[in-house]
C-alpha cells in the first residue's frame, strides 16, 4: 500500500510540476495547469489515476476550508462589518436572480423535477471560491473593486451553503421526509450553539492556548497547533452540520486581530496551496469524457447557458454596483464557472434521490468543465477584451480602504537593539511592522500599541504576510547570527525590492553578510565602545570636541578597513572561521591602524606647519 | 556689578597660546561665567533653554573665538543660529537681551596692516564682524568694538601674557562699570592701548 501511495505521490507531483509552470508561463494561471495535469493523468489519457480521483477529490476539498480560514484571517471583523451591504446586496442578488433564471431550462428544457430543477439551480449559481481567490491573489487583484465585489459575493454564496443543506432532505422523496423535518429543528439549534462555541473560543480560549504553544519555542508544535485549529473548527462544524468552509471562516475573522495572525497564516498557507493543487488535479482527472462526448450537445448547451446567464447577471449587478467597466468585465468573468459546492450539493441530491445518477453525473460534468473553462475567460479577457475597451492595461484601482496598514519598514527581531531603532522610528512618525519570535514580548508590545507579529522571520510567507511586497526596507535586528544571514539571503533572493538595513554582532558577522553582496551592515558593538573611548579620552584630560572629531574619524576608517580586510576573510564558504584565522585578522587590523595613527587629516586648525610659514615670513620682514 | 558671559568656541584651544592665555587670565573672575562650547556641545547639540537662561544671567556677553577664514568657527554660528530665537532674542516680542553690552574677543594670524583696505585681506577686523555687530542690533543690544589679538601664530609667551592682562583688566572696568559705552564706541579696537603702545 505505502508503494501505491508513494507512485500515486509522484504521479500528482510531477504532473503539477510540469503542467503548472507551463500555464504560468503561458498566462493561464496556475488553476488551469492542474487541472490539466489532472485530465492527462487521469483516465481519458494516461491513466495513472482511476476511480480514486473523486476520492481524492473529496480528500483534498479540505484545502478550500484552509483558504476560508486564512481568507478570515486577513480580514477582521471591523472590515468584516464594513462590507456587510456588499456581502448582503450583492452576493444576495446574485444568488437569487442566477437561481431564478437557471431554473426553468432544467425545469422546462430537461425536463427535470421542481426538486431537482431547485437544487440545480442553486448549486450553478455558486461560484468556484478556490478558483476565483486563487486567480484574485495570482493576479494581485485582491484589493480591486472588482476582487472585493467578488469576494463579497462568494462569502455570500458560501453563507447560502448552509440553509441549502438544511432544506435538502426536504426536499427528498416522502419516504423519509418525516424523519429529516423532525431532526432539522434540532440541527438548526445546534448549528446555532455550535457556532456560540466558536465565536466564545475564538475570542477568549484560541490566543491564550498559542501563547502557550509558543512558549515552547518549537515551530512545529505552533504549525501543529494552527492545524489544529482549522481542522478542529472543521469537524465542529461537520458535527453541527455548518459548511466547515463557513466556520473556519469565521474562525479565520476572530483571530484576524490576533499577534499571531501572521504565523498562523504562514504556517497554513503551504497546506492550503497544495490541497487546493491536489483539488484542481483531482478534479481533472474525474471529469468523465466518454459521458461528455455521448451527451455532447446537451451539456455544451448547458455550459453555454450557464456561463451565459451567471455573466450576464453579474455584469447588470456590477453595473448597479457602480464598478468601472474593466472591473465589471473582471468581475463577471472572474464569478461565471460554477464552483466545488456543486459537487457536494449534486452527490448528496443524488444520494437523497431527488434526482437521478444520470442527472447528477451530467451536471457533474458541467460544473467541471465551466471550471476548466473558466481560467482560459479569464486570460482572454484579461489580455484581448478589457484592454480593447479601455486602451490599456490598467492597473488595479487602490481601493478607499485598505484592510491591512501598509507599512514602510519591517523591522525583523525586537530585542533590545530593534525595539531601540523601532522607538527612534516610531517618534519620528515612521511606524514599522515588527516581527518577533518572543511571544510574551509580543502581548506586551501590542498592549504598549506597537504593531508587533508574532513569528520567524526567516519565513518567506511570513515576510509576504507582514506586507514585504508593500515595504520600502526591512530591518534586519535578530540576535542570532545565523538568522540574519538566512534572513539576509532570503530577502535578497526574493525580495530583491526591499532595502536591507542589518544589525551585526561583530565584524566576522558582518565581513560574512558583506561577503554575500550586503552593503548595509551595522555592528552593533562599534558606535558604543568608540563613544566610551570618547569619555574615556575625555577624563584622561583630551578636550571633549577633538576626542569626538578622533572617534568619527576612526569610525570612518574602521568601515574603510572593513572594506579593505573582507578580501582576507574566510577562503571557503564556510561561516566558522578557526580561531587562528582569526587572530590572523586581528594582526592584519592592528596593522592597519597605523595608516590611521599617520595619516590624521584633521589638523585644520592652528597647526604647526601655519605657525612655521608665519614666523618665517615675519624674520623676511 | 555687572556679570559677563565670555561665550567661548574654539575647536582646539589646546594648541592656541593666546586664547589659552586669555581664558586662564579672567577665569579666576567671579563675576565672569566661562562658556567653552566645544567642550559643552562636541555635536553641536546645543542645550538652548540652558544658554537663554545664562544670557538672561548676564549683562555683558562675549563672542570669543579665533577669526577662521574671515568669520566665526562653526560651532560659535551654531549658537548664533539656535540660540537667537525669534520673539525672544528679536522680532515680535523679542527684546530679553534689550540693552546689554556685546563684543567679539578675536585672535587672527594676520598683522594689523594686513587687515586694512591697503592690505592683503582688503577690508578690516571691524569690517570682517558686520554680521555680528547687526546681529547684535536686531537683538537691541549695544555692539562694542572687538577686542583683538594680531598674529597669534607667532605669539610668544610674553606677548600672549601681555593680552590675557589687558583682557582682565577690560572685563574688571566693564564689569564695574568704570567706562561708560559711548566711550567705548569711540574705540576701533577694544584693547586700543596695545596697539597705540607699539605705533607710538
Amino acid at each position: 500500500m505505502s508503494a501505491t501511495f508513494l507512485q500515486m505521490a509522484i504521479v500528482f507531483l510531477v504532473a503539477a510540476l510540469i503542467a503548472v509552470p507551463l500555464a504560468k508561463r503561458l498566462g493561464l494561471g496556475s488553476v488551469l495547469g492542474y487541472l490539466i495535469a489532472g485530465v492527462v493523468i487521469g483516465p481519458s489519457i494516461l491513466g495513472f489515476i482511476g476511480e480514486e480521483g473523486e476520492d481524492i477529490m473529496h480528500a483534498s476539498e479540505f484545502g478550500v476550508v484552509m483558504m476560508l480560514f486564512l481568507i478570515g484571517l486577513e480580514l477582521n471583523p471591523q472590515s468584516f462589518w464594513r462590507m456587510r451591504k456588499l456581502i448582503m446586496g450583492l452576493g444576495g442578488a446574485q444568488v437569487l436572480f442566477t437561481t431564478l433564471l437557471i431554473f426553468p431550462i432544467f425545469y422546462l428544457l430537461f425536463r427535470f423535477s421542481i426538486q431537482a430543477s431547485l437544487i440545480v439551480a442553486i448549486s450553478f449559481a455558486l461560484s468556484s471560491t478556490a478558483i476565483v481567490l486563487q486567480t484574485l491573489k495570482e493576479k494581485g487583484l485582491s484589493d480591486s473593486p472588482a476582487g472585493k465585489a467578488s469576494f463579497a459575493v462568494l462569502l455570500l454564496q458560501d453563507i447560502a451553503v448552509i440553509p441549502v443543506l438544511a432544506i435538502m432532505p426536504l426536499l427528498a422523496p416522502a419516504a423519509s421526509s418525516g424523519e429529516a423535518e423532525s431532526s432539522s429543528v434540532w440541527s438548526v439549534l445546534f448549528s446555532l450553539g455550535a457556532l456560540g462555541v466558536l465565536i466564545v473560543a475564538g475570542r477568549f480560549a484560541v490566543n491564550p492556548f498559542l501563547r502557550l504553544i509558543a512558549k515552547t519555542r518549537m515551530p512545529e508544535l505552533f504549525t501543529a497547533a494552527a492545524l489544529f485549529i482549522v481542522v478542529g473548527v472543521a469537524y465542529l462544524m461537520y458535527l453541527a452540520g455548518i459548511s466547515a468552509a463557513l466556520g473556519a471562516f469565521v474562525a479565520g475573522v476572530l483571530l484576524a486581530n490576533s499577534e499571531f495572525r501572521h504565523e498562523l497564516e504562514s504556517d497554513v498557507e503551504p497546506f492550503k496551496g497544495l490541497l487546493l493543487g491536489l483539488f484542481f488535479t483531482a478534479v481533472g482527472s474525474t471529469i468523465n469524457f466518454n459521458l461528455i462526448a455521448e451527451n455532447l450537445l446537451m451539456i455544451s448547451t448547458i455550459v453555454a447557458l450557464v456561463i451565459f446567464i451567471k455573466s450576464a447577471v453579474l455584469l447588470l449587478l456590477g453595473y448597479r454596483f457602480k464598478l468601472s467597466f474593466v472591473q465589471v468585465s473582471v468581475f463577471a468573468v472572474m464569478l461565471s464557472q460554477v464552483g466545488e459546492f456543486a459537487f457536494i450539493l449534486l452527490s448528496g441530491s443524488s444520494q437523497l434521490g431527488i434526482m437521478d445518477a444520470y442527472q447528477s453525473e451530467i451536471c457533474i460534468a458541467v460544473t467541471t468543465i465551466t471550471m476548466a473553462i473558466s481560467p482560459i475567460m479569464i486570460f482572454v479577457n484579461e489580455k484581448f477584451i478589457a484592454p480593447k475597451v479601455i486602451g490599456v492595461d490598467q492597473a488595479p484601482e487602490v481601493p478607499a480602504d485598505t484592510i491591512e496598514e501598509k507599512n514602510k519598514v519591517i523591522i525583523a527581531g525586537f530585542g533590545h537593539y530593534g525595539s531601540t531603532i523601532g522607538r527612534f522610528l516610531r517618534a519620528n512618525g515612521v511606524p514599522a511592522t515588527i516581527l518577533d519570535y518572543d511571544s510574551e514580548r509580543v502581548g506586551f508590545l501590542r498592549k504598549m500599541g506597537f504593531k508587533v507579529y508574532f513569528g520567524d522571520a526567516t519565513k518567506h510567507e511570513l515576510l509576504i504576510a507582514a506586507g514585504a511586497h508593500d515595504a520600502k526596507l526591512l530591518i534586519c535586528a535578530l540576535d542570532s547570527e545565523e538568522k540574519s544571514i538566512l534572513l539576509a539571503e532570503l530577502a535578497s533572493k526574493h525580495l530583491p525590492h526591499l532595502k536591507l538595513f542589518i544589525r551585526t554582532k561583530h565584524r566576522f558577522h558582518s565581513y560574512e553578510l558583506m561577503k554575500n553582496g550586503q552593503e548595509r551592515t551595522y555592528r552593533e558593538s562599534l558606535h558604543s565602545s568608540v563613544f566610551m573611548g570618547v569619555d574615556v579620552l575625555h577624563e584622561l584630560g583630551m578636550r571633549n570636541y577633538t576626542a569626538t572629531r578622533k572617534a568619527q574619524e576612526f569610525i570612518k576608517y574602521d568601515e574603510q578597513a572593513m572594506q579593505r580586510l573582507v578580501h582576507h576573510y574566510g577562503s571557503g564558504d564556510q561561516y566558522i572561521i578557526s580561531a587562528r584565522e582569526e587572530i590572523e585578522l586581528q594582526e592584519r587590523l592592528l596593522s592597519e591602524d597605523v595608516r590611521f595613527i599617520n595619516n590624521s587629516e584633521d589638523n585644520a586648525w592652528d597647526s604647526e606647519e601655519m605657525r612655521d610659514a608665519a614666523r618665517k615670513a615675519n624674520e623676511v620682514k | 556689578m555687572k556679570r559677563i558671559l565670555l561665550l567661548l568656541a574654539h575647536p582646539r584651544l589646546e594648541d592656541s597660546q593666546v586664547n589659552f592665555q586669555m581664558i586662564q587670565s579672567v577665569k579666576a573672575l567671579d563675576f565672569v561665567t566661562i562658556r567653552d562650547l566645544y567642550e559643552l556641545y562636541p555635536d553641536f547639540d546645543i542645550d538652548i533653554s540652558a544658554e537663554k537662561e545664562l544670557l538672561l544671567q548676564h549683562d555683558v556677553i562675549i563672542w570669543h573665538h579665533p577669526i577662521y577664514w574671515y568669520s566665526c568657527p562653526p560651532l560659535m554660528k551654531q549658537w548664533i543660529d539656535l540660540v537667537l530665537q525669534y520673539g525672544w532674542a528679536y522680532g515680535k516680542g523679542g527684546e530679553a537681551l534689550k540693552d546689554k553690552l556685546i563684543f567679539n574677543a578675536v585672535s587672527a594670524g594676520g598683522s594689523k596692516e594686513v587687515y586694512q583696505h591697503n592690505g592683503r585681506n582688503r577690508f578690516t577686523i571691524n569690517e570682517f564682524l558686520r554680521p555680528f555687530e547687526q546681529t547684535a542690533l536686531l537683538c537691541k543690544m549695544i555692539y562694542l568694538p572687538p577686542f583683538v589679538v594680531h598674529q597669534s601664530n607667532i605669539a610668544d609667551a610674553k606677548y600672549c601674557s601681555s593680552f590675557g592682562e589687558e583682557y582682565a583688566r577690560l572685563l574688571k572696568e566693564l564689569s564695574e562699570g568704570k567706562q561708560h559705552h559711548e566711550a567705548l564706541l569711540q574705540r576701533s579696537y577694544l584693547n586700543i592701548h596695545q596697539y597705540e603702545k607699539a605705533e607710538l
